[in-house]
């Protein structure tokens, strides 16, 4: 009776109703944002995270970074915390921005980051920052503002001539921007590595998805790359260096309880099986 | 006519900007920014062939009253509704656009996306198990770069985490390498002189990575992950010249419509 009732108990965990385990994620990432003050630091900050810090802190005041924003909504709890860490840091900085997207979605994204660090720092759009908005034609457009990037953005997103912005003074191509960072949730940044660096030196950084970051390990080990912002780790890391918790270290909560929840039921799981095995060979 | 002019098109297309690339010439910056301004405008097009294709789609689903065809109707609805909306007022906050993309699809299509974490959860609960050495290195390795990707890999892996685990990975090395051994060598291998060969590298090898989970993991992520990587980006890289050649020489004919190459 005992065997058996302990056989079917491994039968039952072995075939346990999802249901549970969609329960287990779900109070995972949904306590830790309930949870008042449950912030957890990023742990150990990765030299790739800290190379792209360095880099935009070393530039002096008024030098112009451009930031591409080619990811959607599906990726925001990722990129948007790195998004608005980043913008935080250049207008903490001084230094001019520039939002541009080859992905439709990307613009009204990054304009949100844009604007939440504007308002931070009391920067003003137009003057110290500027989102240039969406182009299509992918390479075509990333290469086109090696040429000319009044011929590619001839208006910003509010349709302003961004030539006359005072934001964009001095800026025609790549040899005017001192530092770009492709942030996207798409193969985008092979683009950019592809002709904003390879055919026109531009310094470049990128920050990915982390399900994408090890396809960029290769360019950072030829120094294609500066650094490299991974995932939310990347984010929250980000925010860790520029000393201003949000979302990044939040969602780092909830995504450390997930991950454990999910080792838990994969041993479980394991366990189950092994159990099951050693019996049905028995 | 109608294939030799687009081939010729492609051909003349091709050779400029690959040839270009060599001639650091004002003349050919020139060519080179004209070019990419009829590729910018071509894609533009692309862009309405596409909706024009979602549109036809739907509305003969409508028509035709086929399953579902109620959703081809929200669809519709919705791209009526963005389309007036974008072009009556613009895509600055705060313009009715805006609110839409802020309040209405971006937290769908974020939700979309988050069920992807509870199905992973799934998958992974019903489907990585140790069945094979194999599987079992796979599983170690992918247990601990979950853990190093959060900062409560950092807060455990001082505690003995990293021996436990590189015990458990080499005595999966031996016990998968172990049964191809004696295959190769026709003869029982020292399943225990293996051991210990094994069990102090791996012990060395946790000690040296016995900074921190993240350190592991970044190791993981540089150093083997990227060996493999790098193969595939040379095939990758390979493949796309001989079919950029294969176009620009007029021998894959496919991107012309009507059948496969050549």
């Amino acid at each position: 009776m005992e065997d058996t009732g302990t056989r079917s108990f491994v039968e039952r965990l072995l075939q346990l109703d999802r249901r549970w385990i969609f329960l287990g994620i779900a109070l995972a990432v949904v306590v830790p944002f309930l949870v008042p003050g449950f912030k957890m630091r990023s742990g150990v900050v990765s030299p790739r995270t800290q190379s792209i810090y360095d880099t935009i802190n070393g530039l002096p005041a008024q030098s112009v970074v451009m930031f591409a924003f080619d990811y959607g909504p599906a990726s925001i709890p990722e990129m948007q915390p790195m998004a608005v860490a980043l913008c935080k840091h250049a207008m903490s900085r001084d230094l001019r921005v520039i939002g541009v997207a080859i992905h439709p979605q990307g613009p009204l994204l990054g304009g949100q980051a844009l604007r939440e660090a504007a308002e931070e720092y009391g920067k003003q759009d137009g003057v110290d920052y500027v989102n240039l908005g969406y182009k299509p034609g992918g390479a075509a457009a990333i290469k086109g503002i090696g040429t000319n990037i009044y011929k590619v953005f001839p208006t910003d997103l509010s349709g302003r001539n961004s030539a006359t912005l005072a934001v964009m003074q001095g800026v025609r191509t790549y040899d005017n921007i001192d530092f770009i960072v492709a942030l996207s949730s798409t193969p985008a940044p092979f683009s950019w590595i592809a002709f904003a660096h390879e055919a026109y030196g531009a310094k470049m950084g990128v920050g990915v998805t982390a399900v994408m970051a090890t396809d960029f390990y290769p360019y950072l080990q030829t120094d294609q790359i500066v650094g490299l912002i991974n995932g939310l780790k990347g984010a929250a890391e980000y925010e860790d260096l520029i000393r201003h918790p949000s979302y990044g270290m939040l969602g780092m909560s909830a995504q450390s309880v997930a991950h454990l929840w999910i080792i838990l039921t994969v041993i479980i799981g394991n366990i189950a099986f092994f159990m099951w095995r050693a019996r049905t060979r028995g | 006519m109608k294939v030799q002019v687009p081939i010729a098109i492609c051909f003349i297309a091709g050779m400029i900007m690959l040839v270009k690339f060599f001639i650091p010439h004002y003349w050919s910056d020139r060519l080179e920014e004209e070019l990419l301004n009829w590729a910018r405008i071509v894609g533009a097009f692309a862009l309405v062939l596409g909706i024009s294709s979602l549109l036809r789609t739907h509305v003969e689903k409508i028509r035709r009253r086929r399953r579902d065809y109620g959703y081809s109707f929200v669809t519709l609805l919705a791209f009526i509704i963005a389309c007036v909306l974008g072009i009556g007022w613009g895509l600055d906050p705060p313009s009715p656009f805006d609110w839409i993309f802020t309040y209405v699809f971006a937290p769908l299509d974020a939700t979309m996306f988050s069920l992807l974490a509870f199905f992973v959860a799934s998958a992974a609960y019903r489907t990585f198990r140790a069945r094979t050495p194999e599987a079992t290195i796979m599983l170690l390795t992918a247990l601990f770069v979950m853990l190093g990707r959060v900062p409560v890999g950092d807060m455990l892996a001082p505690h003995g985490l990293f021996v436990a685990w590189a015990a458990a990975l080499g005595f999966c090395i031996v016990w998968a390498v172990y049964p191809w051994l004696r295959h190769h060598t026709g003869q029982a291998a020292p399943y225990v002189g293996l051991l210990i060969i094994v069990a102090p590298v791996m012990v060395a090898f946790s000690l040296y990575l016995a900074q921190s989970a993240s350190e592991t993991t970044e190791w993981l992520m540089s150093v083997p992950t990227i060996a493999g990587k790098r193969g595939i980006i040379l095939g990758v890289a390979l493949g796309s010249i001989a079919t950029s050649l294969r176009i620009i020489l007029g021998i894959e004919r496919a991107h012309l419509g009507g059948g496969g190459g050549s």
